[in-house]
């Protein structure tokens, strides 16, 4: 059967429910469409004052009737009714109510509407903090929109890419044509449209030339892609488009499991023909269900069959509004009365009364219906029983996307409009958007506390009169203050109307007034929607080290290291982390161990210029390393900053390997990358990144000489030395370097034979006691060493001398950072210095500040704590003013988020082995 | 997102590209100290045309030097350099 305000017989198959109620919809019916036809007519309560709303419009410009639609994780908040469409079984609900929308306790605030008008917040802010305080709760519970899901959003969302030499932006007439024109003269074309079925304005207005479903079917068959549900929802540089595209609706279970696609497309030509958006008319209570655009209004009698009022007024500036008085007369309503603005018009439909010099003063009724409407004709009230208004104040091109292309506006003042002018990309808007109907313009005859402009952020004619009299003169700051056009809708239906009245405030024009600016995204995105495939586990990629599998079998702990995943601890026999890296580091210190370096970061180098390439980018000398030695080094920004440090060893006269720590090894990839190809391209040389090339373990430990000797057949190199070699049958780079202060070496290995390199070390290193350690175990032993790391100690603000290692200098310069060094900053007493703690009492809390007494400035802070491996005692290392002067003394170490605290003497960061006599034979 | 026609893979996505930095802002190793801080910082920054070094990072990796109008973003000249660029 046909519904209440349906205008044909036809059946109500779709059933669907309305805050718990259900009711039936017809194919094709937006949620907006189905609740007019099943009589509904408040929909919404207001951010602010919570006033009831009904709805206003036919399309996603929709400012009033927000709902949530769909349950769980799929539930999209805030989805404007007139842009869903019904689906079997779709659960819609009001928001911002309670307890029912019928009801709503917080309408009260409409009562409170002096105090809350414009720059509500500011005000508070600037008052007594107390104030904020008492308000803080309640207005976040009062103000508001939909609610966010507290689940996970069940469904996946799709990226694509595409690629177009047309591309034309809406499906009413102009659209079309010139989408089927491009196709015929053999271009790839792409058609969207956000509708679910094509034809824009045609829908509302048919024309018996044009049948859309011909013409896309025609395009189809050329081989154009026509988007239906897809929004152009962003136009950036060089013709690069991003379309949102609807899969499923919002709420509904996609058929195959994708709920939306982003579309990234890159298009020869854009085709803009995004049509015109409805100025709404202000009047007292003119937010009230029952006022509608006149177009709107149009479109529901039309194309959804559906009477939004059976006695209607219409009011307009223009002659589109007699349109719809033929639309609705022809559909059997009565149109009570045309009020004109205007002196003169068109002929009206037979059996409309028209008034001209006639505007709408105020409406009244009850929460769901209109009742009465009143206007000033020629200077006197007159009332009319009405339940809808339909109303026109003009139109507005839609020139978003023109906008954000970097595209001017110029000004039409028959229309009262700005129409799309020049743009500095290859792109054109063709349509109605450029030739909007002639409106004059018309001063509002309501009162101005009620006439509302922004019907979803709640702004009144007498917010922006405000706003104007506590002298904020710039549309920009009319906007931020009055939040005007910030709603979720930009100000899609209010922007132009606002701006009349302040430019009539400032008897200025409405291009002398300005225009703020229109940004992506068109509609709302949703966030799954940008983070794609992203979204879940798969935000960041995993890089697994060749020996992943093997050290997996150990159960140890993981410790994600930029992308790279490496064992933190081997616990045995139910050991905590803590007591498993100790148990580790005393095996290092005792016997031996042995760890997965794969992750440093490796670096070939090679050719006659090698060394002058190292020169440049290590600031320690490189030139003088025999073959077969290497040495440790660093390397700074060009402000002199130590940004990385390795090792550099001569593996033949030519031929250098560099090692970066693991954390800056894309960083100095890129940066090696840079020097060379950039900056010094005339030197011979290559530089290769060998990082995934191979695996590298260290073997470190009083045993690690005996063990390695044993297993190569070979006498290991002496401490900073290089020596090839033969270990399970596999050939190795064997590079004698400590990191943990004990007699240790790194043996690098192609990475497909780690496996059984590693296998070999470990059975050996057990055999003496030994076992594998992990980060936490080397943390400890490095930070008892004193030994820096990029990202603790090396935290991008300190210089060599800070860190203790200005000796190390190259003397002969032309490093890149000697320069920055001379900045007469970076020798000033007070910089913070590399500097060991030792605790008097109990653990330094990592992180912690350094102070000399409660009450008084940091002067420096704990970069890493731990405490001492064989011996016992909390010690740390810091950056502290003037560190290198200070050995001896006695401070606090404060961390007051974590309420510790130590006593600490400050001393030389080398804690363990200073004379570094234990790594040499 | 910028178009860049890579000179050896040709029309790419900006995606694929890292930013340098300006031609002006290269600091010489063996300038003086005044003039490597000062292109280190400070900026000609002009409202027009200017050169800036690019690298496609995500393809090919090779170096170049775009000259971008930096209110338009039009992008009017990218010239490869690196060793095999060298006269």
């Amino acid at each position: 059967m046909s519904g209440p305000m349906r205008t044909e017989s036809g059946e109500e198959t779709i059933p669907f429910t309305f805050d718990g109620t259900t009711y039936q919809a017809r194919p094709g019916d937006t949620l907006a469409a189905a609740l007019l036809a099943n009589g509904v007519g408040l929909v919404a309560r207001s951010f602010k004052y919570h006033r009831p709303r009904g709805i206003m419009t036919a399309g996603i410009e929709e400012p009033n009737a927000l709902v949530t639609v769909g349950t769980g994780g799929r539930a999209e908040p805030n989805t404007r009714a007139t842009d869903v469409f019904v689906y079997p079984g779709m659960v819609a609900q009001s928001q911002n109510r309670w307890p029912s929308l019928s009801f709503d306790v917080a309408s009260i605030f409409g009562l409170a509407a002096p105090a809350l008008g414009a720059g509500f917040y500011y005000k508070t802010f600037f008052g007594p903090a107390k104030h904020w305080m008492l308000y803080e709760g309640f207005i976040r519970r009062a103000a508001g929109l939909g609610n966010a899901p507290t689940e996970p959003d069940p469904d996946n969302f799709s990226q694509r890419a595409g690629f177009c030499d047309v591309l034309v932006v809406g499906t009413g007439p102009a659209g079309l044509k010139a989408a089927l024109d491009a196709a015929e003269a053999g271009k790839r074309v792409m058609l969207v449209e956000q509708d679910a079925v094509p034809g824009g304005s045609l829908l509302r207005d048919p024309d018996p030339a044009l049948d859309p479903a011909t013409m896309v079917k025609r395009i189809k068959a050329l081989g154009g892609e026509v988007l239906l549900r897809t929004t152009a929802s962003g136009y950036w540089d060089h013709n690069f488009l991003t379309l949102t595209q609807r899969l499923a609706e919002p709420g509904e279970v996609p058929a195959h499991g994708f709920a939306q696609r982003l579309w990234h497309v890159r298009a020869g030509r854009v085709v803009l023909a995004t049509g015109l958006i409805e100025r709404p008319v202000p009047f007292a209570n003119n937010d009230h269900p029952g006022v509608m655009l006149s177009q709107a209004v149009r479109s529901y009698v039309r194309r959804w069959g559906v009477l939004p009022g059976k006695r209607v007024v219409i009011a307009t500036n223009n002659d589109d509004a007699y349109l719809t008085a033929a639309a609705l007369v022809e559909a059997g309503a009565e149109v009570v009365a045309l009020l004109d603005a205007r002196a003169s018009g068109p002929a009206a439909p037979a059996g409309v009364t028209v008034y001209h010099d006639a505007r709408p003063y105020s409406v009244a009724g009850r929460k769901h219906a209109l009742r009465k409407v009143t206007a000033v004709i020629g200077g006197s009230e007159q009332s009319f029983d009405a339940d809808l208004i339909a109303v026109s104040g003009g139109f507005v091109p839609v020139s978003h996307l023109h906008m954000q292309a970097g595209g001017k506006l110029t000004w039409d003042e028959a229309a009262q409009a700005f129409i799309p002018g020049e743009t500095p990309q290859v792109c054109e808007t063709i349509g109605s958007a450029l030739s909007p109907p002639a409106a004059p313009a018309v001063a509002p005859a309501g009162k101005a506390k009620k006439s509302f402009v922004d019907f979803q952020n709640d702004v009144s004619l007498a917010d922006i009169d405000l706003a104007w009299q506590e002298g904020y003169r710039s549309v920009e700051h009319l906007k931020r203050y009055t939040t005007l056009g910030m709603a979720t809708d930009q100000g899609k239906t209010s922007n132009m109307v606002a701006l009349s009245r302040l430019a009539e405030k400032q008897g200025v024009t409405v291009p002398q007034a300005g225009l703020t600016t229109f940004r992506p995204p068109f509609t709302p995105v949703t966030m799954g929607l940008l983070a794609g495939a992203g979204a879940r586990n798969a935000g960041a990629h995993v890089r697994r080290i060749p020996l992943h599998a093997l050290h997996k079998a150990h159960e140890p702990i993981w410790q994600p290291l930029g992308y790279w995943f490496r064992p933190r601890a081997y616990p045995v026999n139910g050991e905590g982390l803590a007591e498993a890296a100790l148990r580790e580091a005393r095996t290092v210190r005792t016997v031996a161990g042995l760890s997965d370096v794969s992750t440093l970061g490796k670096f070939e180098v090679s050719g006659p210029d090698a060394a002058a390439l190292l020169e440049l980018v290590c600031a320690t000398t490189v030139g003088k390393l025999a073959v077969g030695r290497g040495r440790y080094t660093f390397m700074l920004r060009e402000d002199g900053m130590v940004f990385d440090d390795g090792t550099v060893w001569r593996l033949a006269e030519n031929r250098y390997l560099l090692t970066s720590s693991t954390g800056g090894a894309d960083r100095m990839a890129g940066h090696l990358s840079y020097v060379r190809n950039s900056l010094r391209p005339d030197l011979q040389c290559s530089v290769v990144n060998v990082q995934e090339h191979y695996a590298g373990i260290a073997l470190a430990g009083p045993r690690a000489r005996a063990i390695l000797a044993a297993l190569t057949g070979a006498e290991p190199p002496r401490h900073m030395g290089y020596a090839p070699g033969t270990l399970a049958g596999a050939p190795v780079l064997v590079l004698a370097a400590s990191y943990s202060g004990e007699r240790a070496f790194e043996i690098h290995v192609e990475a497909t034979h780690a496996a059984a390199v590693w296998h070999a070390i470990e059975t050996a290193t057990r055999a003496e006691g030994g076992a594998p350690y992990g980060l936490e175990a080397m943390e400890l032993l490095r930070i008892e060493k004193g030994h820096v790391v990029v990202g603790g100690e090396v935290d991008g603000r300190s210089t060599p001398h800070d860190l203790g290692l200005a000796g190390m200098l190259s003397k002969a310069g032309g490093f890149i950072g000697a320069a920055g060094l001379t900045r007469p900053a970076l020798s000033a007493l007070n910089r913070n210095n590399l500097v060991g703690l030792i605790s008097l009492d109990g653990p330094i809390p990592e992180g912690g500040m350094l102070i000399k007494r409660a009450g008084t400035s940091p002067q420096g802070h704990v970069t890493a704590a731990a405490r001492r491996i064989l011996e016992g005692g909390a010690i740390a290392l810091a950056l502290l003013e003037g560190g290198h002067k200070r050995h001896g003394e006695e401070l606090t170490v404060t961390s007051p988020t974590r309420g510790e605290k130590a006593r600490v003497r400050v001393t030389s960061p080398h804690f363990y082995d200073p004379a570094g006599e234990r790594y040499r034979d | 997102m910028y178009q860049i026609a890579c000179p050896h893979c040709g029309p790419r996505a900006q995606l694929e590209f890292t930013y340098e930095r300006t031609v002006d802002a290269v600091v010489d190793p063996v300038a003086d100290a005044a003039t490597a801080m000062q292109a280190l910082y400070t900026r000609a920054n002009p409202m027009g045309l200017d050169d800036e070094i690019w690298r496609h990072t995500y393809g090919c990796r090779a170096w170049m030097v775009l000259t971008r109008h930096r209110v338009t973003h039009e992008i009017t000249a990218v010239k490869a350099i690196g060793p095999e660029a060298l006269p």
